[in-house]
């Protein structure tokens, strides 16, 4: 009983930082019909910010997760330098696979960058511990600050972005680009800054998973994203590619099932699994689990 | 008309080939024994022709077939784990001690072949549901196919991530099977030119058949293509195992010129130069529906690679970019995006580049260049 | 009209919902040999809905399709073009980065009986079956005057010519039937007057039925035979051109109410 409480912990944890990367792949997805492979590095970009930030903060007196602000800051701003050099132009010129291949070479990019910079180079760096120790016993299992910490920001980040796609202006113009760009032209959106703006929110989402994963995993490396974004793409296509609280729901599964193969499985069959669910899905739901299915129109 | 047009590159490709042979025939004989040829020359061969087999039956389905599949080293190393662990076993059996002989190269060839059979089965039986999807679905779901490969080979007992070291086999494929030394790979030389001319042979037969024909329909308009009586599915999942056959063919080759097999090579994305990322790469710089321009890319993307870690040109840099060719997929990463934004179709687009046609081909090429310039000229006149 | 021959084609009851939502419902026809039928009626009436549902594009959700006495049911759409039915699309659907030529090949593929060996080896059964092909693809392009520009990149030729070489990729398949979704849709009074030469040395040469969606009332009028009138995924008329002109359903229902 106590192993599977203790997995439960992990896997929703672990689910709600994949939730956190699936939202960000998932808006952006949305909007411009593109897997934004560079997405998961982006989480890298907000690790190393904290990384160099946080004794800073610490000496100025601040405790060490303020650095999370300015991780934000950091990846929205890698994010629309993305959009803007390396998306935008390909997306005017070639077809959806250019566009694909194009987010893959930006993604190697980012990666081998940060490996060729002198001050981060290619091994991993060890965080500080951001949250205090300690936690609470329920039963026989210890569900520490962090685990309660990661889930509770993660639902409240969730909710947060759902009522502002819903509620706001600039959230409501993100809906309308994603059904229809040219006729949102139409109505009067100025939809090259609305992708911009995706762009700003989802790489933002990715410095909050940052913060998140390195409370737990306090190692920081070039190629961390690679592997923990590609699983929260699995998310969100999961979930169904698009819709909020589709990725929510992907990456919570996302967590159990990794969580869960883990500890009763085998530790280096969990990815295997997470990939095996996601074809079960897809072949049973091509549009994942919330998704609605829309054939080609003839 | 057309046979004998058709008839007459057949012939021309044919000597071209014999006459490059003869002469590299030649220069094996007077250099073979010599460092640059035996140490340098003879393993960039061997890499080369894998890359060329491994590009060229990825823009089978890239290219041709127009379906984004990015685990395509998953069947790559199916292959080169299947023609290692039958080796050494064939080894075991006694089939061949020295690695010569009939009985020895009737493995190889058997080794290679089974490879390929074995890609090409697991292609089908991912294939059948992966290709009901399409475009971004069919990348991520090939992908995590490619990576469930990888993971599964690395739990099996016997072949797993100690590079063949451990397990069963518990000799590493340079003294046994069929890893070659750097003698033994310019004695066989011929067998990866000789896979690769067949491989791209094959390839090339295909696609300018009926089969080929109708995958480019299906690239063009599936629904017309289905319309006009292709079993789209059927020719889909066909290619996808065609293709899968060679990248175990290349695999195959692999296991030949690299004395141990480790997984991590062929992951999603390393820094090596073998990975399903890398694949994509000389498969676009080539062009994508282009065979000769994917041989083309993957020669040049080799050289490049070589260049860049051994050139002697490169100590004549600056040292903030010898320090960047300290890592290759950085480069690779901007000649990609440099490929797509400047050239989105690649160097040769959906062009091939035949002997026979060359000289008229670059004729009507000024010819069409000339007549542009005089339209943009009217056009300003004009204004 | 004998109704003890076999029709080509015969629809009984068809009908097809999306969601709940009724697009065509209890959809009767029969095309005899030969003949040349219409289907009209106005905007989002459903006419490429029974295409789709003709060819094997959207599976109907009650009723059944029958080509020459043979139920079609559930099978996909190369299944349909096996069986003898081609089409065309509404816009167009080419394949654009294909010769004009490889277009109408593309459309014998089915009927073609060389295997894998014989395309690696390039037997003489080969040589023979590709060379018979490209004498046919040459002779079908020929009928729409395109047979010149058969090393064209299908994407470069012009609209109109871009709609005939649709019609001759569909006659490659040597079908009983052939739809044709508004083929005279963006043309020209006269390209659209070629366009009817056209249609109706098909029909004189192949002996086959022709069911036309069509827009443009004159050309509907001037060579159905046939006319039938759907509004709102219902069968509102059908008979003679005459009749329908004067039938004051129709004309309600394009005028509305």
């Amino acid at each position: 009983m106590s192993t599977f409480l203790q997995t439960l912990f992990v896997g929703l944890r672990l689910g709600s930082i994949y939730a956190l990367v699936a939202l960000g792949y998932t808006m952006v997805y949305g909007i411009i019909r593109l897997i934004n492979f560079a997405h998961g590095d982006f989480i890298m970009v907000g690790g190393y910010t904290m990384i160099f930030t946080i004794p800073v903060m610490i000496s100025l007196g601040l405790p060490g997760w303020v650095s999370v602000l300015l991780a934000i800051l950091v990846c929205a701003l890698v994010g629309m330098s993305t959009e803007l050099i390396a998306y935008r132009p390909v997306r005017k010129k070639g077809t959806s696979m250019t566009a694909l291949i194009t987010a893959i070479a930006v993604s190697l990019l980012l990666e081998n960058l940060a490996q060729a910079i002198p001050q981060i180079g290619p091994n991993p760096k060890v965080a500080s511990k951001i949250f205090a120790a300690g936690g609470v016993r329920i039963a026989d299992v210890t569900l520490d600050w962090t685990t309660m910490l990661t889930i509770f920001i993660s639902i409240v980040v969730m909710v947060v972005l759902y009522q502002f796609t819903q509620k706001t202006k600039i959230g409501r113009a993100m809906r309308c680009v994603s059904e229809d760009k040219s006729a949102s032209i139409l109505m009067g959106i100025n939809v090259n800054r609305t992708i911009v703006t995706t762009f700003a929110i989802g790489s933002g989402l990715a410095a909050i998973a940052a913060l998140m994963y390195i409370a737990q995993y306090p190692k920081v490396y070039t190629t961390m994203g690679s592997m923990l974004g590609l699983k929260a793409f699995v998310a969100a296509v999961l979930g169904g590619i698009g819709i909020i609280p589709g990725a929510m729901l992907g990456g919570f599964v996302i967590g159990l099932v990794e969580s869960f193969t883990t500890s009763y499985v085998s530790s280096s069959m969990a990815d295997a699994f997470v990939f095996l669910i996601l074809i079960i899905v897809l072949i049973i739901k091509p549009a994942g689990i919330l998704g609605k299915n829309m054939g080609e129109k003839v | 008309m057309i046979k004998n047009r058709t008839l007459q590159g057949y012939i021309l490709n044919t000597l071209v080939i014999a006459v490059l042979l003869i002469v590299f025939s030649f220069v094996k004989e007077a250099f073979g024994k010599a460092g640059d040829f035996k140490l340098i020359i003879a393993p960039s061969i061997w890499q080369c022709c894998y890359l060329i087999i491994l590009a060229a039956s990825l823009n089978m389905t890239l290219g041709f077939l127009g379906q984004l599949s990015l685990g395509h080293c998953g069947f790559m190393a199916i292959g080169a784990y299947a023609a290692a662990l039958i080796s050494l076993a064939a080894e075991r059996a006694g089939v061949f001690s020295d690695k010569s002989g009939p009985a020895f190269i009737l493995v190889l060839v058997g080794c290679i072949l089974i490879a390929g059979v074995l890609a090409a089965i697991v292609g089908l039986l991912v294939g059948i549901p992966a290709l009901r999807l399409k475009g971004d679905y069919l990348a991520i779901i090939t992908l995590g196919f490619g990576m469930i490969i990888v993971n599964i080979i690395n739990n099996l007992p016997f072949a797993g991530q100690e590079g063949l070291a451990l397990g069963s086999a518990s000799a590493s494929l340079y003294k046994n099977g069929l890893g070659f030394g750097t003698a033994l790979k310019v004695t066989y030389i011929w067998v990866a030119l000789a896979v690769t001319m067949i491989s791209v042979a094959m390839m090339f037969m295909y696609v300018r058949s009926k089969y080929g024909r109708a995958i480019r329909a299906i690239r063009d308009d599936e629904i017309a293509a289905s319309a006009s009586g292709i079993n789209t599915a059927f020719y889909k999942v066909f290619t996808f195992a065609y293709s899968a056959f060679f990248a175990g063919v290349a695999g195959a080759l692999y296991a030949c010129s690299n004395a141990t097999l480790s997984t991590a090579s062929f992951a999603f994305a390393n820094g090596g130069i073998l990975n399903s990322t890398f694949v994509v790469v000389m498969v676009v710089l080539g062009g994508m529906g282009s065979l000769t321009g994917s041989i083309v890319a993957a020669i040049i993307m080799f050289i490049v690679n070589y260049q860049i870690k051994n050139g002697v040109w490169v100590k004549l840099l600056p040292l903030w970019l010898q320090n960047i060719f300290a890592f290759p997929m950085l480069v690779y990463a901007v000649i990609l995006i440099i490929v797509i934004m400047f050239r989105p179709k690649g160097i040769f687009g959906i062009y091939e580049l035949s002997l026979r046609n060359f000289f008229s081909d670059m004729k009507r090429q000024r010819q069409n260049r000339l007549a542009q310039k005089q339209e943009s000229k009217e056009a300003l006149n004009n204004e | 009209m004998s109704d003890e021959r076999t029709p080509i084609l015969e629809t009984r009851k068809l009908g097809i919902t999306f969601g709940g939502l009724v697009a065509v419902s209890d959809f009767n026809i029969k095309i005899f040999k030969g003949e040349l039928v219409g289907l009209i009626g106005p905007n989002g009436a459903g006419k490429t809905t029974v295409f789709n549902m003709l060819t094997g594009v959207y599976k109907p959700t009650e009723g059944s399709v029958l080509l020459d006495g043979q139920v079609l049911n559930g099978k996909k759409t190369h299944q349909f073009v096996a069986a003898g039915v081609a089409r065309t699309f509404q816009n167009i659907r080419l394949f654009k980065q294909m010769t004009v030529l490889e277009n109408v090949l593309v459309a014998f593929t089915k009927d073609i009986h060389y295997g894998m060996l014989d395309s690696l080896f390039r037997t003489p059964r080969y040589w023979k079956t590709e060379k018979e092909l490209k004498t046919k693809a040459l002779d079908l392009l020929s009928i729409f005057h395109l047979e010149d520009k058969a090393d064209y990149i299908a994407a470069n030729l012009p609209y109109g010519q871009q709609r005939k070489l649709e019609i001759a990729r569909a006659l490659a398949t040597d079908m009983k039937l052939l739809l044709l979704d508004e083929p005279a849709a963006g043309m020209n009074p006269t390209e659209t007057a070629e366009l009817l030469d056209c249609i109706n040395a098909i029909r004189n040469r192949f002996g086959i039925a022709i069911l036309l969606i069509e827009h443009d009332m004159s050309l509907v009028m001037n060579v159905c035979e046939r006319i039938q009138v759907i509004d709102y995924g219902v069968t509102i008329a059908k008979g003679l051109p005459e009749e329908i002109a004067k039938n004051p359903k129709v004309i309600a229902a394009y005028l509305g109410q």
